[in-house]
């Protein structure tokens, strides 16, 4: 008897339901108007067999098919023919020279894709590849999306159009996005690793710091922002250099402060749990063998707690990710600023544009730094 | 020599060595036998500063220890302590040269000596090297343990209950290889139990402690038939004290010339086992063999009984 897979039964149900009750395309008049759904049927009659027979043949391999390999080059095959087939719809519906009309991917589209995103990734875990696999893998997908997106075919859709207008714009945004995400990570590293040392061989610090920054993790982020306005507009008058340097109550250095302090806490909290998970024998051992206290941080405890520590890292650097994007509020800058621009227009494209990035950077900081945390694990726990 | 000079440790209130003072001879094993809280682990922490007295001194070779820094002293001092404390996240062979290491030695210096540690210690070098502890079972871990406090040569080892975690074979195998790398280099080694059969079975010397109070200093044989205090007989045991005296001899010891009709039993065999072996086969004496396999002569019922006597 063959066996079925659940996973992929609920996969295919769910994909099925989303193409045959939801438009695959939107078409729009222009970029603000609702749009009115078209069926890929009724425009590209090959294209749509084309694409739902290898949907159903993934659908197949997704239900009967174990082997992992095989259900990856499904989904992949099923990604890519529902991009294909949509960036050629999109090709069809509109009209030459026309920098109007917008043709969006639909619901159905975003459903099925999600469906099959999670076939592949699901097989991928199957696959348990190693550290540096995965990473591999990362990059091989990042860059085979980027080809397809610089190759012209999908221009017509209309977050390319919304990219096409704001390229220039776009490039700066996600260095500004990538500079505050990682410089206030930076910093935290800087002030957080020591202050966790200290709160490590203090327990009386430790309590103290960790309640501190605890108070401050609780604080909104839109309400920090609040808070550092003042005194960092108060401090720009009163100081004309910091002034000159960039410091104003609004803008990137409140932003970039915010990030600082919310970083702290996972940091510090992982480098006090790995450095207290350093087994107590081997710290005493170092020591009675003659290891400064210098060298038993630097050569025992700092390596054997490094994993939990890259933990506490890859949580700040996925959450900063996030975060920066609410920054654009206050003129931070970032992706946000397409997210906000978009809402303020209704323009939901431009919403993506500014929110798929995003998702996109999150994703590859979290898979690139638990690479290096299963790296630096050498030992079972 | 090491001489402790009336050692004290207090912690606030509480007096956890009281005024200890003991001589131990260089090229000689010592074990320091007491319960726990009994203060042993921290007079053996008192000798490598792991542990600062509160007054009192200690002399290695005539020098006072708080001579030079502390991390220098421990590196001419052997360190071994129960669960190992090997680092987990290095190879074996980096393990063993933690201290060769921090001493400077060349890297083919170091080498070499972690190839001979490992044969010494029946470690196949190229097997194991490279591994990690955790890929290592128990008694190896341990092997690797001593290796690495061995590794730089130090005239003197201290140990803290290195064989606590192992089981008994196991163990009184890690027991014999300790006697014998003791003997081969001559390592004056001061090694803490609460095992009072392992303190009898290792020790030149034993030291009983309990509260914090050095009890008893002397020969195994001694400690059996003149305790000093209530507290050593009974932490001996009152019932087994000839056997444990038996214990303490072997029969290459006490052999006499000439062949017999009886059992063979080596010639590093305690005479308890002799005597368990004569009871066994009802014989009244038994053929002893040397080391290399041949009747170097016999012990007789009668001479090991003489032993076991209190007069002895």
């Amino acid at each position: 008897m063959q066996r079925i897979d659940r996973l992929g039964v609920l996969l295919s149900f769910v994909g099925a339901l989303a193409l045959t009750l939801l438009p695959l395309l939107v078409f729009k008049a222009n970029r603000i108007v609702p749009g009115e759904p078209r069926a890929l049927l009724d425009l590209l009659p090959t294209a749509a067999l084309a694409l739902y027979s290898t949907l159903a043949a993934a659908a197949a391999v997704a239900v009967f098919v174990q082997s992992p390999r095989v259900r990856l080059l499904a989904a992949l095959i099923g990604i890519a023919a529902l991009a294909v087939a949509v960036a050629a719809a999109a090709d069809i519906l509109t009209p030459a020279d026309n920098r109007v009309v917008r043709v969006a991917p639909g619901a159905g589209f975003w459903i099925v894709l999600i469906a099959l995103g999670l076939l592949a990734t699901d097989a991928l875990t199957r696959l348990r590849p190693g550290p540096v696999l995965r990473v591999a893998t990362l990059a091989v997908f990042l860059a085979a999306t980027l080809a397809a997106l610089g190759s012209g075919f999908f221009d017509d859709l209309s977050i390319m159009r919304e990219y096409a207008v704001n390229a220039t714009r776009f490039a700066h945004e996600a260095r500004r996005h990538l500079l505050l995400a990682l410089g206030s990570l930076a910093a935290a590293v800087i002030v957080a690793l020591p202050l966790g040392v200290l709160c490590h061989r203090q327990p009386r610090l430790r309590n103290a710091v960790l309640g501190a920054l605890n108070v401050v993790q609780t604080i909104p982020s839109i309400a920090l922002f609040g808070i550092l306005m003042a005194p960092l507009a108060a401090m720009a008058l009163a100081f004309p250099a910091l002034a000159a340097l960039g410091l104003s109550g609004i803008g990137a250095a409140p932003a970039a402060i915010a990030l600082f302090l919310y970083s702290l806490l996972p940091i510090v909290g992982n480098t006090v749990v790995g450095l207290g998970r350093v087994s107590p024998a081997a710290v005493d051992a170092a020591r009675g063998m003659g290891l400064t206290d210098g060298q038993i941080l630097r050569q025992i405890e700092l390596p054997l707690a490094l994993p939990t520590i890259l933990t506490g890292i890859r949580i700040v650097l996925v959450q900063n990710i996030g975060m920066v994007t609410i920054a654009a509020l206050i003129g931070g800058g970032g992706f946000g600023a397409f997210v906000f621009q978009g809402i303020g227009q209704t323009a939901i494209d431009l919403v993506l544009l500014g929110a798929i990035p995003t998702v996109v950077l999150a994703f590859s900081a979290s898979v690139v730094l638990d690479a290096l945390t299963d790296l630096t694990r050498r030992v079972p726990r | 020599m090491i001489q402790l000079e009336s050692l004290c440790k207090r912690y606030g209130e509480s007096t956890v060595v009281d005024d200890v003072s003991m001589v131990i001879e260089p090229r000689t094993m010592t074990t320091i036998v007491g319960t726990s809280g009994s203060g042993k682990s921290t007079l053996l922490r008192m000798i490598n500063r792991l542990v600062e007295p509160t007054s009192g001194r200690v002399l290695i070779d005539g020098n006072a220890t708080t001579a030079e820094p502390a991390h220098l002293l421990r590196r001419r001092i052997g360190y071994a302590i129960q669960g190992l404390g090997l680092f987990p996240h290095r190879t074996v062979a980096d393990n063993i040269a933690t201290v060769p290491r921090l001493l400077g030695w060349s890297d083919e210096r170091v080498r070499e000596r972690v190839t001979e540690l490992l044969e010494l210690f029946q470690l196949d070098p190229g097997l194991y090297a490279t591994k990690f502890p955790h890929e290592l079972s128990g008694g190896q871990q341990q092997r690797v343990g001593v290796a690495r406090a061995l590794a730089a040569k130090p005239n003197v080892l201290l140990m803290d209950e290195p064989f606590g975690a192992l089981d008994p074979i196991i163990r009184a195998k890690a027991q014999d290889d300790l006697l014998g790398i003791q003997r081969r280099f001559g390592t004056t080694v001061i090694l803490v139990t609460h095992d009072i059969d392992e303190a009898f079975r290792l020790g030149d010397r034993v030291a009983v402690m309990s509260q914090g109070r050095l009890l008893q200093h002397d020969r195994p044989a001694v400690l059996l038939t003149q305790p000093a205090d209530p507290f050593v007989s009974q932490l001996i045991g009152a019932g087994d004290k000839s056997l444990k005296l038996l214990s303490l001899t072997t029969a290459g010891e006490i052999v006499e010339p000439g062949k017999v009709d009886g059992p063979a039993v080596p010639w590093s065999v305690t005479l308890r086992d002799v005597l368990a072996e004569l009871v066994w086969s009802g014989a009244a004496a038994a053929t002893v063999v040397g080391p290399d396999g041949g009747p170097i002569g016999h012990v007789t019922l009668a001479s090991i009984l003489t032993r076991g006597r209190q007069a002895a």
